[in-house]
């Protein structure tokens, strides 16, 4: 039969220990301003001073006139504020002939932006949802193919498209740029979509098909309902990718459709006439605004749209 | 007339090079509850994809209801399936994921009502059918998957360890209701599973696999009491059965078994067939039909080890010539370790196999 | 039970149509565009095509030319500088923020929402803003100036010799919030518990990222560093942007050479030529990583 062994001993001793003893006690001392705390904060704040300069001396040099910009540094703060070289900016900035302003680019890029995005991510999304659950014979080398062309720079590609698109007579038209948009966007989104439908139970998808949902209920029904973090993400992607591109829109469209950044360039480095550079600012802050305020309104996705962008495999 | 509700017919399924299953032959009768049973990655999750038409099979044939099913859909086998991470359709009520399938199948409004009704009264979730999954419980969430499966008014339930992502307690109660909605709808079901207990509470019969191949196929009892092989018979029972090597020896007529220079009589054991002297074999016996410090011990010098007293039953690991021997013996009976105890073994329900095939004989 | 009729195999190509027809987009894309065009390109730059691709080969004669041009020579001068470069600072600054930023600080979010937002903005932006306060006349050479040292020089944009720091400075503006973030999430995903263990063995903080923790953030290293890599290979607009390539010639990248080539010089053959060079480039980056990354992967 087994010993009880009593253990009163340790607990009459646990009791003595509460008696006050001389040395730390309670909670530890951690001043704000430690050497540490000063060297990290000093070192953020430097840094973030350094990121946030040239959005304030754009801001600032925008809020200008000429005559102050021609005396002043760029960093002194405008002593009277004009909104002039906004509006000139807007409206009546010269790109050649044209001297409409960025509004006509503005309105291309809207133009471009939402039906590449919303064309691009339909079709990704689709075709993710393929290669995630209904898995058929050369998806995987296909979409192999699609990854490993992501790498391939645009340069080796763009001339065969530009002969595809002018046999197709769509060479710049905005037709045009948007299937380009939606080719590029491909590899990405796809990637997105096929990841997240994967990690998503497979489970649910074999009891929808117990259910008797085909391809396009269970996508509609069950899958599109669950994913929509995922298409914010995949559009936040698309809407600053396309936005901002200025390769594509110079070489597939026309002058009379150039996005935003074409206009933008041919504006502030054209070479007749006298540099506005107040002008310049407002022109260049316009056309940062949109994803800016996708950026600032979009906060956590946007990181997550970036770390998926950040290719997974 | 035929009694069986699933065959299936030399299925073989294989990925590549990988073959998961090969040849597999499975009738499951009208009404029956089969439970596939192994260790994860033997193929009984599988096979039961392959029956719900989840999978594409490589080889052979299905039938369900004596319809060759093989290459239909999974809505037109006649099978409800339930999952073990229930697969609840979130953003959907619970009434939204018990009508989901009827809806697709264009049923009348009237027939979903009746039907939804009907499975939220045997399952006792009517107050829950405007929640979703999110807001239910994983007990209740387990309770809606059956539901689902149960308003597809299907001749075979298709279950896939249903109960692996429960705690114990619920697991427990889950248990009884499946036993319970099975003896009042008799339906066919064939339940996934890799916990033996499970196996041998609900089963009508037990599939045992291993490796994508169905080992025996049998009542609980028989699988418990009679393995067909070594794998069943370690693989049933916990703690596991006892075994040891030995030799099949002619003691003057009577045959015993020579362990360590021990003979066991094999008077009583139930043998399938003449036993050869001179054949190698392994005798399992199960730890509670080991007796301790009965008359007429063969074994002295067994030796506790470590004594594990679980109130009704006791359990006493025992240390014999470098083995370790489990023993089950009532809880009233303690023993301090180091204590010297001697053992027999009720051979009638011992289970003897050959070395070489390990198959019972 | 015998097998009675059979409703017939389905035809394998109409097996999970829906599926293949929704895949049409992207096999079309990885075929004919990715596959398909950039085979095209390389054959091609094997002509003499001109204002037109024809069929005319001419051998290695397009590349010869290509590495006799002073043009080429310095638009990969330029790649290399500014890519070992920018791969050397934006990892270390980015790696630097992130060992900060992951100090259980205050304000977390917004110094994050600070180091990240020029990487929401073009090239073409960020190049027109740097192009301003770079400017000699009125930005930060200026300003100094006009604080009492009036021989300080800074005017990258203006110099050849420094033209691509200049470049670079505007890059890594826009860049190593992004690399931050990467590495952000690499040092968040480490075990607490490797702090406490190196905690309890007193190891200075210092030494733990260097021994411990650097090394055992490889795939996020290596993943940043192919994105990094792969981003500088394309460097286009912020040199349009910035300097159009000037002064003179001495900010040219190889982008911009195919691009002029291509589109206004009328030369197909020395833009296809330089293409297939920039190819080359990535699969010298590319091919390894994925050899690393997913040849191991299947062995191991």
């Amino acid at each position: 039969m087994a010993e009880v062994v009593t253990l009163n001993n340790s607990s009459a001793k646990a009791s003595t220990a509460t008696k006050p003893v001389a040395g730390p006690r309670g909670k530890k001392p951690r001043p704000m301003l430690s050497p540490r705390n000063i060297m990290i904060y000093g070192a953020l704040l430097f840094a973030a001073a350094y990121y946030l300069l040239p959005l304030y001396v754009m801001v600032v040099t925008s809020l200008k006139g000429m005559p102050e910009i021609r005396l002043g540094n760029i960093f002194s703060p405008p002593v009277e504020i004009t909104f002039e070289p906004w509006v000139k900016a807007w409206a009546t900035a010269c790109t050649g002939l044209n001297c409409d302003g960025l509004s006509r680019g503005f309105w291309n890029s809207v133009r471009i932006t939402i039906p590449s995005t919303v064309i691009s991510i339909a079709i990704a999304s689709v075709n993710g949802y393929a290669l995630a659950n209904w898995r058929f014979k050369g998806a995987d080398l296909f979409f192999t193919i699609l990854i490993v062309g992501a790498f391939i720079p645009y340069q080796v590609m763009i001339y065969p498209i530009v002969i595809v698109l002018r046999e197709m007579g769509l060479y710049g038209s905005l037709t045009g740029l948007i299937i380009v948009h939606t080719i590029f966007g491909m590899p990405i989104l796809t990637l997105l979509f096929r990841n997240y439908f994967t990690s998503l139970p497979e489970e649910l998808f074999k009891a929808a098909r117990v259910d008797g949902a085909g391809f396009w209920t269970i996508y509609f029904k069950i899958m599109l309902p669950m994913s929509l973090p995922i298409f914010v993400v995949a559009m936040i992607l698309q809407v600053t990718g396309i936005w901002n591109d200025f390769l594509f829109g110079v070489v597939f469209t026309r002058p009379e459709y150039y996005p935003m950044t074409v206009q933008l360039n041919n504006i502030v480095n054209s070479v007749q006439g006298v540099k506005e550079y107040n002008v310049n600012m407002a022109a260049t802050i316009l056309t940062g605004a949109v994803p800016l305020i996708v950026y600032f309104v979009s906060g956590r996705l946007f990181v997550r749209g970036i770390a998926a962008g950040a290719v997974k495999g | 007339m035929n009694t069986n509700s699933v065959s299936v017919r030399d299925l073989s399924l294989s990925f590549g090079a990988v073959t998961v299953l090969e040849t597999l032959n499975l009738d499951v009768k009208d009404g029956e509850f089969l439970v596939l049973l192994g260790s994860s990655g033997c193929g009984k999750s599988t096979l039961l994809n392959c029956i719900a038409g989840l999978l594409d099979v490589s080889d052979g044939q299905i039938f369900i209801k004596d319809k060759n099913v093989t290459w239909e859909e999974p809505k037109d086998r006649g099978i409800g399936m339930v999952f073990q991470s229930y697969a609840l359709y979130p953003q959907m009520t619970v009434e939204g994921n018990l009508s989901f399938g009827l809806k697709v199948a264009k049923l009348s409004q009237a027939e979903i009502d009746k039907r939804v009704a009907r499975a939220a009264e045997i399952l006792q979730i009517q107050p829950l059918l405007k929640r979703k999954p999110s807001e239910l419980s994983g007990g209740q969430r387990q309770r809606v998957a059956i539901g689902r499966a149960l308003v597809r008014d299907v001749d075979v339930f298709l279950f896939d360890e249903p109960l692996s992502n429960l705690d114990a307690k619920l697991r427990s109660e889950l248990r009884v209701e499946i036993k319970r909605l099975h003896q009042s709808l008799k339906n066919t079901m064939i339940y996934v599973t890799h916990d033996q207990i499970e196996a041998l509470t609900l089963a009508d019969r037990i599939a045992v696999m291993k490796s994508g191949v169905i080992q025996q196929l049998a009542d609980p009892m028989t699988i418990y009491n009679f393995p067909e092989n070594l794998f069943v018979a370690g693989f049933i029972g916990s703690p596991s059965m006892n075994f040891f090597r030995g030799e099949i020896k002619d003691r003057g007529g009577r045959k015993v078994v020579e362990i360590n220079g021990v003979d066991f009589a094999m008077d009583a054991y139930p043998a399938r067939g003449p036993l050869e002297a001179g054949r190698k074999v392994v005798l399992g016996v199960r730890p509670e039909h080991v007796k301790v410090d009965e008359p007429g011990a063969e074994i002295h010098d067994a030796v506790v080890d470590i004594e594990e007293p679980m109130g009704a039953d006791n359990l006493l690991w025992l240390k014999l010539a470098g083995q370790t021997i489990s023993v089950r013996i009532a809880g009233a009976r303690r023993y301090a370790p180091g204590t010297a105890v001697k053992l027999s073994f009720d051979m009638s329900m011992a289970s003897v196999f050959d070395a070489a095939t390990e198959n019972r004989i | 039970m015998t097998g009675q009729a059979n409703a017939g195999r389905p035809n394998q190509l109409l097996r999970n149509l829906n599926a293949k027809i929704a895949s049409i987009p992207m096999i079309l894309t990885a075929v004919v565009i990715f596959l398909g065009g950039t085979v095209w390109t390389v054959v091609y730059s094997f002509t003499n095509s001109k204002l037109l691709p024809r069929l005319s080969f001419v051998g290695l004669d397009q590349y010869e030319r290509l590495w006799a041009a002073p043009r080429w020579l310095v638009s990969i001068q330029n790649l290399a500088i500014y890519g070992v470069f920018s791969l050397i600072f934006s990892l270390v600054i980015g790696f630097l923020l992130a060992a900060l930023m992951d100090q259980k600080i205050r304000f977390e979010n917004t110094f994050r929402t600070i180091f990240l937002y020029p990487f929401a903005l073009s090239f073409i932006v960020t190049g027109l803003v740097w192009q301003w306060v770079l400017n000699p006349e009125f930005g930060v050479q200026s300003v100094v100036r006009s604080l009492g040292w009036s021989s300080f020089t800074f005017d990258p944009l203006y110099n050849s010799n420094i033209v691509i720091y200049g470049i670079l400075i505007a890059a890594l503006w826009q860049g190593t919030g992004l690399v931050m973030c990467l590495m952000l999430a690499g040092l968040r995903g480490i075990d607490e518990d490797i702090w406490k263990a190196a905690r309890v063995d007193g190891i200075p903080m210092w030494k733990t990222y260097l021994f411990i923790i650097i090394p055992m953030m490889r795939a996020v290293f290596i993943t940043t560093l192919v994105i990094i890599a792969s981003g500088i290979v394309k460097v286009y607009d912020l040199v349009v942007a910035q300097t159009s390539g000037g002064p003179g010639i001495s900010s040219e990248v190889p982008a911009k050479y195919v691009y002029d080539y291509m589109f206004q010089a009328q030369n197909l053959g020395q833009g296809f030529a330089a293409s297939t060079m920039m190819l080359i480039t990535v699969a010298i980056i590319i091919v390894p990583w994925a050899y690393l990354e997913f040849g191991g992967r299947k062995r191991g």
